[in-house]
């Protein structure tokens, strides 16, 4: 076999929570909300997951209780930020350490228990072409899934009214206000979303990526999505492709030892992290990108003046 | 009636005699252990308190043990330790590496406290140490994955490379070479004891290298679970982690510290204890323990095992016995020597030896 087919049949599986995670996060800081709690989220999302899948046997209803209990965490985010309007930026934090402890909590018997894994597509025909299938044809639903989301969420964003509402809270929340536009349900909406992407995202890491539950298992990809979402300058295809980039640079470094290459390994570990930042400089090097691309009214708290 | 008096007295003296033993009796000696996971994390953690509920039972009311359990390796151990020790705990275990530091700064101050560190190499009056002979079960391990390669491709997970972890990588390799001197070892380095994703990764990426057994130096079952669905095989650590892929852990190298637990307190409560020890003990103590055989490893090779295993608890087998030369040429071990853990070289083992591929990462 062709030793890059592997790699990068892996980069898509590592790829996929960061998508999921990070295209939910794309709507809400487009609604003009900062929420840091997407590792506690998909920590939630995770052992939920994976308890539901445990108790009924259905990955599928382990993934829709995961995304429930994102939204759960979310409404309680949306709560406080919106209603309560306390600092965004500080909840979001909160609600990490929260979900980071609430899971543990929760998913302490759950430790040690294996799950069988999600059996991946085989689509007659296809699958068997070389090098292409499997390359395209090998692999669980999610994958496939993650890429609908993309392109609802492209055109959501781009092409519908709805979406241009969302942009417009994001930017100017007092304008859309005056004009009639539902701020708070809107935001609201989208806060649900990115809960739920974040607990899918948590559920393909206990249900998928290993099917287990181990405590703080998400280990920093919450935090990855959110720089991601940075680095596409919040439009969804360069977030996607971030994803990729950042999962493809993960899984270079292990083949380049497989393969002997002689790169110190601690290096080859730092590699995604230093791509992420130096691709953000290189971003950040041009105002405008940034100035244009960023919702106006991220991470400030909006109350109606009349 | 003045006879019953007496005796009455005597009765009440006597009785006031055996409930004063009965208090002193009652005073158990407080053993406290300090866990860096969750005591059901599977792995290292819950090997340690295993040994903590056994060490209660073979002791029984004579002690009292207390944990603290998810202790990071930073400042806040010494405040755990501390609290600990005032609580009036005799004897201490700190079962994480990483504890070296603040355990120092707190055995200077309860200097009538007795504590136990694993792995470490600092020690003081009321400090010892304690750590497994883990090469010799990474030798056993190679042992059996030397026999079971198809491809003969080896793969080692490592999580950092330190020598306790250089010398695992190294003693499975000659374990496996061994018993079959065409093997190739392929190490990769994940720099984190634990990621799940970032292990399973690692053991993907071996297996599409072609490495058919692989083992770990890293903490969750995630490479077992791998290897069961590629249909290769893996090693478990410190617990049995069979139930993530029956068919996959061919064996793995487990530890039971109960016995030392157990031999430790009896020193303390007989007035024996003493500091400034290390203490190395083996597959000979019973505290590195095999993971029991896949029943998929034929008899012949589950034979050449035995005898492997044998000659290391006797003494008459040692995994780094020369002549030993690293993966660049020069000679480490002489020939008719052997390095054990008396020699300072041990210690700072930071070459792979002949038949493993790449270079140590620097």
């Amino acid at each position: 076999m062709n030793p890059l087919v592997p790699m990068i049949a892996a980069t898509v599986v590592a790829a996929t929570p960061l998508i999921y995670a990070a295209l939910g996060e794309t709507i809400v800081e487009k609604a003009g909300v900062l929420n840091l709690g997407i590792e506690g989220m998909m920590l939630i999302g995770a052992v939920a997951g994976f308890a539901a899948t445990l108790a009924t046997g259905s990955d599928f209803i382990g993934f829709i209780a995961a995304a429930a209990a994102g939204v759960a965490l979310s409404l309680a985010f949306g709560f406080l930020t919106l209603n309560l309007q306390t600092n965004q930026v500080a909840t979001g934090l909160a609600l990490t350490l929260f979900g980071i402890g609430l899971s543990a909590f929760v998913g302490h018997n759950l430790a040690g228990t294996p799950l069988p894994p999600l059996p991946s597509i085989k689509i007659p025909g296809l699958t068997n072409i070389p090098v292409i299938g499997d390359l395209l044809f090998h692999y669980d639903i999610m994958v496939y899934l993650s890429l609908v989301l993309f392109a609802a969420v492209q055109w959501f964003v781009t092409k519908s009214h709805a979406g241009l509402t969302l942009r417009a809270i994001g930017e100017s929340p007092s304008v859309a206000h005056a004009i009639g536009k539902p701020v708070l349900l809107t935001r609201y909406l989208a806060v649900m979303f990115g809960g739920a992407c974040a607990g899918i995202a948590g559920a393909y890491l206990s249900l998928v990526q290993t099917p287990m539950w181990v405590e703080g298992m998400s280990a920093g990809k919450g935090w990855i999505a959110l720089a991601l979402v940075v680095f596409g300058t919040w439009k969804p295809a360069r977030v996607v492709l971030g994803a990729y980039l950042f999962g493809g640079v993960t899984q270079f470094q292990l083949f380049a030892q497989g393969f002997g290459l002689p790169i110190p390994t601690e290096f080859l570990s730092m590699l995604p992290y230093a791509a992420t930042i130096i691709v953000l400089v290189i971003i950040c090097r041009d105002p405008k990108t940034i100035l244009l691309n960023q919702p106006a009214s991220l991470g400030i708290s909006f109350h109606a003046a009349a | 009636m003045k006879l019953s008096k007496k005796w009455k007295s005597l009765g009440l003296a006597a009785s006031f005699i055996i409930t004063s033993s009965a208090a002193f009796a009652a005073e158990p000696l407080k053993v406290a252990f300090v866990y860096l996971g969750p005591v059901k994390d599977g792995g290292w953690t819950q090997m340690h308190d295993e040994a903590r509920q056994k060490l209660e039972k073979a002791l029984g009311s004579a002690i009292k043990t207390t944990f603290v359990e998810n202790v990071p390796e930073t400042a806040d151990s010494e405040r755990v330790f501390r609290q600990l020790a005032a609580d009036g705990n005799k004897l201490i275990f700190a079962t994480s590496f990483g504890y070296m530091e603040p355990l120092q700064k707190v055995a200077k101050v309860f200097p009538n406290v007795k504590f136990e560190h694993v792995n470490g190499f600092k020690t003081a009056p009321n400090i010892s140490v304690y750590e497994p002979r883990f090469e010799e079960g990474f030798y056993l391990i190679g042992t059996i994955a030397g026999q079971m390669t198809k491809t003969n491709t080896l793969g080692f997970i490592g999580s950092f490379p330190i020598p306790s972890v250089m010398r695992n990588v190294d003693s499975m390799t000659l374990g496996a070479l061994a018993v079959n001197p065409k093997v190739k070892m392929k190490p990769i380095w994940v720099n984190t004891w634990y990621d799940p994703g970032k292990e399973r990764q690692a053991a993907e990426t071996l297996i599409a290298q072609g490495a058919d057994n692989v083992a770990q130096n890293t903490d969750s079952p995630a490479s077992i679970q791998a290897a069961q669905e590629k249909g290769t095989y893996a090693f478990s650590i410190d617990a049995d982690m069979a139930s993530f892929g029956p068919k996959a852990q061919l064996t793995g190298t487990t530890e039971d510290w109960s016995g030392y637990y157990i031999a430790e307190t009896k020193k303390v409560m007989d007035g024996t204890w003493t500091g400034n020890r290390h203490t190395r003990w083996g597959l000979k103590e019973g505290m590195v323990v095999m993971a029991p055989l896949n029943s998929a490893i034929p008899p012949e090779a589950v034979k050449v095992f035995e005898q492997k295993k044998a000659a290391l608890i006797s003494g008459d087998l040692k995994p780094f016995a020369g002549p030993i030369s690293d993966n660049t040429g020069a000679e480490k071990v002489p020939s008719g020597k052997a390095m054990t853990d008396t020699d300072p070289a041990f210690n700072s083992v930071n070459w792979y030896v002949a038949g493993i591929d790449g270079s140590v990462p620097k």
